[in-house]
């Protein structure tokens, strides 16, 4: 065995020790189901249903939890074993493989009421009595479990024999296999369901092939297209539009000397700190029904007041509204990775800033282009709230799931059909988009020693970009402005008079016999959202930051494979999300519909990569000698990171953690599905009220959401901002790319 | 078809850059003679950079005149003036194959396709890279993506050559080796060619004359012959080739020769042109040998040292040197009896390689 073992084997008995010990516990004394409720208790071991394993497998008859002590009793072995025994590495890994091997099985063969696969009871005849969802043993114990493999794998040298690497790997991989990988396995499996709980290719074939989905009548005749056209149609156009805006932009910003630039930066905040379905109310309160532009142009032109802005104009506007900052901040990295010196070599070969543009910088955008266009055009697939306020008739895919789950269809089989559908499409650009920003991009090259001045852009170029993106940055601010006085009118359109009314009926507070009341409509969800966005804000961070270390700093088999299962979920749409967490969680073994967990879990896979990314990129400016040196010093892994990283990543860490925050309490698509009663959030409360007309309110509530959430990001930035501006500039671009 | 050349002059008349209150070029005047390389040299932020960009277009001058080839092209963008450059960064198109690269200038110029190809060939060729044209530059290496963007400029047979900072990407062995390849193809096409660098051994290498530069002016111009005997500041006497600085006394004059007193040591150096009085000695490190000697004896003719290290480089060995005029810097040819750190010795001068400048 080679010599850094004899340290490793040193300190991993009382490692594996602890963790055995914490196996033990969560056996022999926590309770192995979750409670009466879902949710995991600490309630001490009794007899029934609630106690440990071991109590309940001894005294209930749930024989089948009691071979989960046999790999408990043999790492206990193994742990007593000799120091450096080379057999106990060996040993740990075989047992902890069986017993997360077996807890998993038997938590998925047996559910509620006995097998929960017919083909079990057929094979050994019916069981007496099913079990419930995993609690905290359960979870514990499969947690110990897991660590004494990987400590296992380490023992036997792989990873370097580094066991906190060999640790973190497998915890991010179980993760990502229980809470992205399982749910989405439920969709495939859902879309096939047969009405039984049995699984048929027939019945997966004909809703996968369902004539509402792709049937092609909008050519032909007066009928709606398939539902797949539509999104695909709306997605391309978008896809276009806010990729020309965006390229104006950033041409504007970075190319001419435009004086407002500051301000044109602004609007690249605006989509963190807005959720998604804002500039569906700020376009409603312009061109619906009682719109201004709508009444104005009635009252002077005479033009009827109709309901055409409900379709696929009015979502392909907001869209366009929502999605161009983004793409302007794709399009600025992309224009800035530009060397300038390159245009100025074609200038000196007496080329004219015309054919300097046409034959240099337009070939060297165009990658850069197409992945902004790729990037809103995931964007638009996804995009739930928009199309559901705007979208009228006009179907898209991800409305379409959520009113197959909560119309009265209730069909889960065809949702989960239609989530498959989307989730290809979105993967499929996914997979495109990465295809080219590996292969195409130029920006690197001729990095070196470039001291040259970016040209200006020819004249007719820039007149187009400026008419382009000056009044589309107008418009897009009066629409915010919109919405911050929006809320303060009686009845827009009808009643112009202002009024506090909105706001009070959603955030008064007044005094009882208790002391203060908030009686609000509001406070319940906001409190909520605040609670949720908090857990699952330094969660995020932790893994995002664990993994990114993982991939930045460590070097293993398999590394591309992992990098890739990592980013996945940026690309499963939040739609697609929502219904696979219904369809998985609500059974045993892992029980969560209707708490807040299922809501934190859902935050942190949706948020990992964004975290992510910001820890590798943070991460990577980070010289690996700096860690090398430390671990020849004497360091661990851990005291590196703890030590080294962490403080050199405080911008990073800093600004994933805002960004979690930030986009927990914006998001919308994904939740939808899972908030109940109990577990409001702000913007499925929105959208609800939304959907009642009650407009005063919800555009009161989000106005009240921006303003929080400017102050918070404005806070950070006073707090910490100063020195992350000065350094990395890379930082917020790569953040600001959030998943759909 | 061949790559000829059309070489032309270059003159600055009082030209300054300026960007708001500092000047990045101050009031600079020279000539450049065509078929000659004059290098552009100095530390950096000095303007020679500046200078090259105001030479190719891109940059314009605040205000004076730059004429090339007797024209004036002060207000001329770089687009229609019949200059090239060789970049720093190289700034090969990277979408571009090297064929395409090294054609672009004849194409957004008007050349036919075909002749473009063919010229372009022809200038890959002449840079050693025949062959290569339809890689992409990313698939090249350093020194020949250096080679394809020499070739791009050459191909447009410009009036003036520019090359800012050519070597300053590639490694010490090919740093030489392609200089040596830059000033063969210069002289074999008599070209005019401006070069800016910051290595005084490359300038001496290469060029014909040499313009140094220091904050935003000139400070002296010559040939490389010229500017290492005969500096005529402290800053270039140490800039070019390093020195010893020693402070004398300019006690006479006779024949385009002044004597410099050093302690008990007189000097003969070339008559700098200052009035009598204290002057600093610029002693280059090979202008200095190094003797033992017995004991009780008091050298006439040199200063009595201490020898604190000796380092021995197989051809050379270098001194450091503890005197009553400061630490000095020896190279000493002779390796066969090398004075050994601690010894006492005396350091003799060399009547070459010492210059008198002002204090």
């Amino acid at each position: 065995m080679p010599g850094p073992q004899k340290f490793a084997g040193d300190v991993m008995r009382p490692r594996s020790a602890v963790w055995l010990a914490l196996g033990w516990v969560g056996f022999a004394l926590l309770p192995w189901f979750a409670g009466s409720g879902t949710q995991p208790t600490l309630a001490p071991p009794s007899p029934g249903p609630a106690g440990s394993a071991l109590i309940d497998g001894l005294t209930n008859g749930r024989w089948w939890l009691l071979p989960a002590a046999l790999p408990l009793i043999l790492a206990l072995v193994a742990t007593a074993l000799p120091r450096l025994h080379a057999r106990q590495p060996a040993i740990l890994l075989a047992s902890g493989a069986f017993g997360l091997a077996w807890t998993a099985a038997q938590g998925f063969a047996i559910g509620l009421n006995g097998w929960a696969w017919g083909w079990l009871g057929a094979l050994f005849g019916p069981l007496p009595l099913g079990q419930g969802g995993f609690g905290a043993g359960a979870a514990l114990t499969a947690l110990s479990f897991l660590f004494l493999m990987t400590n296992g794998f380490a023992g036997l040298g792989f990873m370097k024999g580094d066991r906190f690497t060999a640790g973190a790997i497998g915890l991010v991989l179980a993760a990502i296999a229980a809470f992205v990988f399982l749910p989405v396995g439920y969709v495939l499996s859902g879309a096939g369901d047969t009405g039984t709980g049995a699984f048929s290719a027939a019945a997966l074939w004909s809703r996968l092939a369902a004539p509402d989905i792709w049937r092609l009548s909008c050519l032909t005749e007066a009928k709606a297209c398939g539902v797949v056209w539509n999104s695909v149609f709306l997605a391309v156009m978008t896809g276009i539009a806010t990729t020309l805006l965006g390229l104006a932009f950033a041409l504007v910003a970075v190319r001419t000397g435009f004086r407002a630039k500051k301000l044109l930066r602004v609007l690249t905040v605006l989509p963190i700190i807005t959720p998604p379905f804002v500039i569906s109310l700020a376009v409603i309160l312009l061109f619906g029904r009682n719109g201004t532009v709508t009444l104005v142009l009635a009252d002077w032109f005479g033009i009827p007041v109709s309901r055409w802005i409900y379709g696929l104009p009015g979502v392909l506007l907001t869209q366009t509204l929502a999605f161009t900052p983004i793409s302007f901040l794709v399009m600025i990295g992309v224009v800035q990775g530009i060397g300038p010196s390159l245009e100025e070599a074609a200038q000196t070969l007496r080329a004219s800033r015309w054919v300097t543009f046409r034959t240099v910088t337009w070939p060297l955008m165009r990658p850069g282009v197409a992945n902004a266009f790729l990037i809103s055009f995931i964007e638009s697939l996804a995009d739930f709230g928009n199309p559901l306020i705007l979208g009228g008739n006009f179907e898209v895919l991800s409305t379409k799931i959520y009113f197959a789950v909560v119309g009265a269809q209730n069909d889960p089989g065809r949702a989960a059909a239609l989530g498959i559908i989307l989730l290809c499409m979105c993967l499929g650009a996914f997979w495109v988009q990465r295809q080219w920003l590996g292969k195409k991009s130029y920006a690197t090259v001729g990095g070196k020693g470039d001291n040259g001045i970016p040209s200006q852009l020819p004249r007719g170029i820039k007149i187009a970009a400026y008419a382009t993106a000056l009044p589309w940055a107008a418009f897009t601010f009066v629409l915010y402005g919109l919405i911050l006085f929006g809320g303060f009118t009686e009845n827009w359109g009808r009643n112009n008079s202002l009024t506090l009314r909105h706001y009070l009926a959603a955030f008064d507070l007044s005094w009882g016999p208790g002391g203060l009341i908030w009686s609000g409509r509001a406070w319940g969800s906001l409190f909520t959202t605040i609670e949720v966005a908090a857990l699952s804000a330094p969660l995020t961070a932790a893994v995002g930051l664990l993994t990114a270390y993982l991939l930045v700093r460590q070097r293993f088999k398999g590394q591309g494979a992992f990098e890739f299962l990592t980013m996945l979920s940026f690309a499963i749409p939040g739609t697609v999300i929502g219904i696979s967490y219904i369809l998985a969680f609500n059974q045993p073994p892992i029980e969560l519909t209707g708490t807040v967990t299922i809501l934190i879990v859902c935050f942190v896979f949706r948020n990992m990569p964004v975290s992510i990314r910001a820890g590798v990129a943070a991460m990577s400016q980070i010289d690996r000698s700096l860690d090398e040196c430390s671990l020849t010093l004497g360091a661990g892994s851990v005291q590196t990171i703890r030590r080294v990283i962490l403080p050199l990543l405080r911008p990073a860490i800093v600004a994933s953690l805002v960004y979690s925050f930030v986009r927990a309490i914006t998001s919308i698509s994904a939740v939808i599905f899972l908030v109940s009663p109990k577990y409001e959030l702000a913007t499925a409360y929105i959208v609800g009220r939304v959907e009642q007309g009650d407009f005063g309110l919800a555009i009161a509530y989000s106005s009240a959401l921006i303003v929080l959430m400017s102050v918070v990001i404005a806070l950070i930035q006073l707090l910490v901002g100063e020195r992350r501006i000065g350094r990395r500039t890379a930082t917020p671009v790569t953040l600001q790319e959030k998943p759909v | 078809m061949s790559i000829a050349s059309k070489p032309a002059g270059v003159e600055f008349r009082n030209v300054s850059r300026r960007y708001g209150n500092t000047a990045a070029v101050d009031n600079v005047s020279f000539t450049i003679e065509s078929g000659t390389l004059v290098t552009l040299l100095g530390p950096s932020g000095c303007g020679k950079t500046t200078t090259l960009r105001m030479i190719a277009g891109l940059e314009m001058a605040s205000s004076g005149t730059i004429l090339i080839g007797g024209k004036d092209v002060t207000r001329l963008p770089a687009t229609d003036r019949n200059v090239t450059m060789v970049f720093q960064s190289y700034a090969l198109f990277p979408h571009m194959s090297v064929a395409d690269n090294v054609a672009y200038g004849l194409v957004v110029s008007g050349v036919r396709k075909r002749d473009a190809a063919a010229k372009a060939a022809e200038g890959l060729e002449l840079v050693g890279l025949g062959g290569y044209g339809q890689r992409l530059p990313s698939e090249l290496s350093g020194g020949q993506q250096q080679r394809v963007a020499v070739a791009r400029a050459l191909v447009l047979e410009p009036e003036v050559l520019l090359f800012d900072e050519p070597l300053s990407n590639l490694d010490a062995k090919l740093r030489r080796k392609m200089r040596d390849d830059i000033r063969e193809l210069q002289q074999k096409l008599g070209l005019t060619s401006v070069y800016v660098t910051h290595d005084q051994e490359e300038a001496l290498a290469v060029s014909d004359r040499i313009i140094v530069m220091n904050r935003s002016v000139i400070a002296q111009t010559g040939t490389p012959d010229e500017l290492y005997r005969r500096p005529n500041s402290r800053f270039v006497a140490d800039f070019i080739g390093g020195a010893n600085l020693i402070d004398g006394e300019l006690v006479g004059r006779s024949g385009g020769m002044a004597t410099v007193a050093l302690g008990r040591v007189t000097l003969s150096v070339p008559d700098p042109g200052l009035p009598a009085g204290g002057v600093l000695l610029a002693v280059r490190p090979n202008a200095i040998r190094l003797r033992t000697v017995s004991a009780g004896e008091t050298g006439g003719d040199g200063i009595p040292v201490t020898v604190r290290k000796a380092t021995y480089l197989g051809s050379h060995m270098e001194y450091g040197l503890v005197s009553e005029f400061g630490d000095l810097f020896v190279v000493d040819p002779n390796v066969a009896t090398p004075v050994p750190a601690g010894a006492s010795a005396l350091a003799t001068f060399t009547g070459d390689g010492i210059a008198a400048v002002a204090r």
